[in-house]
């Protein structure tokens, strides 16, 4: 984990109420997909926990959706602006426990972790395929960037607006041996459900601090117990005690 | 050159900084970061005799100015401390460290010591009477004079280290706390621990924590803190380490002025996790700026004259 400072590229919308962020700085720290920063905003105590999207060696990208103060405080800020941020958090997916051709799911906001997930997976030589959810039409964001890399791509909607009509796991037809997954609880809950082949699954909570100092997040697994944080994010299928 | 040297019961410290019980762990987290050989010392995080997972989650939220912690105590228990942590903590640590234990009966705080005891890098005991984020137990003992009194004597019989009893803002009347653990034979006190407090979640509109109840600590319980410590120094004469909200270095000099003869970093480690080394760092020039030479003599500046 670094503690650095950020300037931002740009901050732009994607849909109503998500928005994409490229920051510029340091990114040494980050060693895996599906690891996140935590950014320090004026007025607010906290930081707040974002998944890094993709990343290079000038800077990040990050997608975020407004939720409440802090996320809404980021979609006000300007290019060329500053921001604390800690990077590099999170243990992220282990691309070597993946297989050749390895679905990775992710639901509304968490599409933006599978992204460099599948770059990464690309990068180590294997195939993978997509399968995005979102709730509506309106609400899809980065299904062009996921075609753009090759892949094959499916996208869900739970109205039925765009793509398959119902969830990420109506759309698990083709086959895959291994799976990788970022999205909301019962999300998570339905792919470990409807998934034959182990796989990672992305989680989320309230966090203190971001890097294991404060015992905010922790959860029990079958490995014993774990910080979100910090032994966390990613945790396998086997582990997972719901 | 200033002098930020002080002194906790015969063992001096390099400087007055100390990150508090709960936000440094047992400090890998930290030498990952900077070498913490630079903290005067630090509390590792609250230990008990079993093991304990602590409450569900969420355990943590945010209010103005500072969080709410519903932890709930979770460690690996004393016996995977010392078997575990502490050769860890020896490999990055090389001064003595401040244990922190808390208990849900006399005899678990006593046991608890008694272990503790015996390892070679624990220089003080800093048992935790005030946590309000356990039920039976916890703040229920540092909650009335008699029942502080009561740990007090038991530990005290149970260790030849300084006992540091940590006291709960909780209560009507914490200098009357605070004395009772001196005459119980307490070698110091410190203060102080989280304030009783409860968020509520507009959406589900249930409590924000899954405890209900939360500890708040942070900037804004700074200048309760400094009241407290004010008071019970006017009470003691023991040494009284100070702690609530302190986030730099201004900060560390107003709790001495108030009485604290050392100072706890909690929850600012958690959001700016380089804040003491910082604060270290900080300290000469914040000194110099206020006409400091020796920290040792401010402490309880502010009740002189
Ligand atoms: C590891 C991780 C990765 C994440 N990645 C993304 C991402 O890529 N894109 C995205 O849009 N969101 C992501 N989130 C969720 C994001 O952290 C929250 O939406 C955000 O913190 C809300 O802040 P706020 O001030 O707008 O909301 P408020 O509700 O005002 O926040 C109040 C407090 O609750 C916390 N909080 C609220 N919702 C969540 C949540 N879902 N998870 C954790 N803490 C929360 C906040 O951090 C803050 O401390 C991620 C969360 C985690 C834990
Ligand atoms: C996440 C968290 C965990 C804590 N855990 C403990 C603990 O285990 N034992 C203890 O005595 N105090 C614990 N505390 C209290 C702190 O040590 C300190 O007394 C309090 O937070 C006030 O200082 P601050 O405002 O600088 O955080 C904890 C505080 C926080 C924020
Ligand atoms: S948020 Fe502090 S340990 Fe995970």
């Amino acid at each position: 984990m670094t503690q650095g400072i950020y300037r931002i590229e740009y901050n732009r919308r994607l849909t109503a109420d998500v928005w994409e962020m490229r920051l510029t700085g340091d990114t040494g720290a980050v060693t895996a997909p599906g690891q996140f920063i935590n950014i320090k905003l004026e007025g607010l105590f906290l930081r707040r926990p974002i998944s890094i999207c993709d990343w290079d060696g000038e800077g990040i990208t990050i997608i975020y959706k407004v939720v409440g103060r802090g996320t809404a405080a980021l979609s006000g800020a300007e290019p060329g602006q500053d921001l604390d941020v800690l990077c590099g958090l999170g243990n992220g997916f282990d691309v070597s426990k993946c297989g050749e051709r390895t679905v990775v799911i992710g639901g509304g906001v968490g599409v933006p972790p599978m992204y460099g997930l599948a770059k990464a997976l690309q990068k180590a030589g294997k195939t993978p395929i997509a399968v995005l959810g979102f709730n509506k039409k309106e609400e899809i964001f980065y299904e062009d960037q996921f075609r753009a890399l090759g892949i094959e791509t499916t996208v869900t909607t739970v109205d039925g607006s765009y793509g398959v009509k119902g969830f990420v796991t109506d759309a698990l037809r083709s086959s895959y041996d291994y799976f990788c997954a970022c999205g909301p609880l019962p999300m998570l809950k339905a792919v470990y459900n409807a998934t034959a082949t182990s796989g990672l699954l992305s989680f989320e909570e309230r966090m203190g601090c971001g890097f294991g100092a404060c015992m905010g997040c922790s959860c029990k697994t079958k490995y014993g117990n774990k910080r979100i944080c910090k032994d966390g994010p990613v945790l396998e299928k086997e582990e997972i005690i719901w | 050159m200033v002098d930020t040297s002080v002194a906790l019961s015969g063992i001096r410290l390099d400087n007055p900084v100390i990150p508090a019980s709960g936000t440094f762990g047992y400090g890998a987290e930290f030498a990952e970061l900077y070498d913490i050989n630079c903290l005067g010392t630090f509390s590792f995080k609250g230990t008990t005799l079993s093991p304990r997972f602590g409450n569900p989650t969420p355990r943590i939220a945010e209010t103005p100015g500072g969080m709410l912690n519903a932890v709930g105590l979770q460690n690996p228990g004393v016996e995977k401390v010392i078997a575990e942590e502490l050769p860890r903590l020896r490999e990055i640590f090389r001064k003595p460290v401040m244990a922190n234990v808390s208990g849900f009966s006399i005899d678990e705080y006593v046991q608890t010591c008694a272990l503790l005891d015996k390892e070679e890098q624990v220089g003080w005991l800093e048992v935790n009477i005030s946590c309000p984020n356990v039920h039976g137990g916890g703040m229920a003992f540092g909650s009335s004079p008699e029942a502080a009194a009561e740990v007090t004597r038991a530990v005290k019989a149970a260790t030849k280290k300084p006992v540091y009893m940590k006291l709960s803002p909780n209560v009507t009347d914490i200098a009357a706390v605070a004395r009772a653990c001196q005459d119980a034979g307490a070698d110091g006190v410190s203060l102080i621990n989280t304030l009783l407090a409860m968020r509520i979640d507009l959406k589900t509109k249930r409590p924000l924590l899954a405890n209900g109840t939360g500890g708040l600590s942070g900037p804004a319980v700074f200048p309760v803190a400094v009241r407290m410590v004010y008071q019970v120094y006017e009470a003691v004469d023991i040494p009284i380490i100070g702690m609530g909200g302190v986030s730099s270095a201004e900060d560390v000099i107003e709790m001495m002025l108030a009485g604290a003869a050392a100072v706890e970093v909690g929850a600012a480690n958690l959001v700016s996790p380089f804040v003491c080394r910082d604060i270290i760092r900080d300290l000469p020039e914040a000194m110099k700026k206020y006409g400091i030479n020796s920290l040792t003599e401010i402490i309880g500046g502010a009740h002189h004259g």
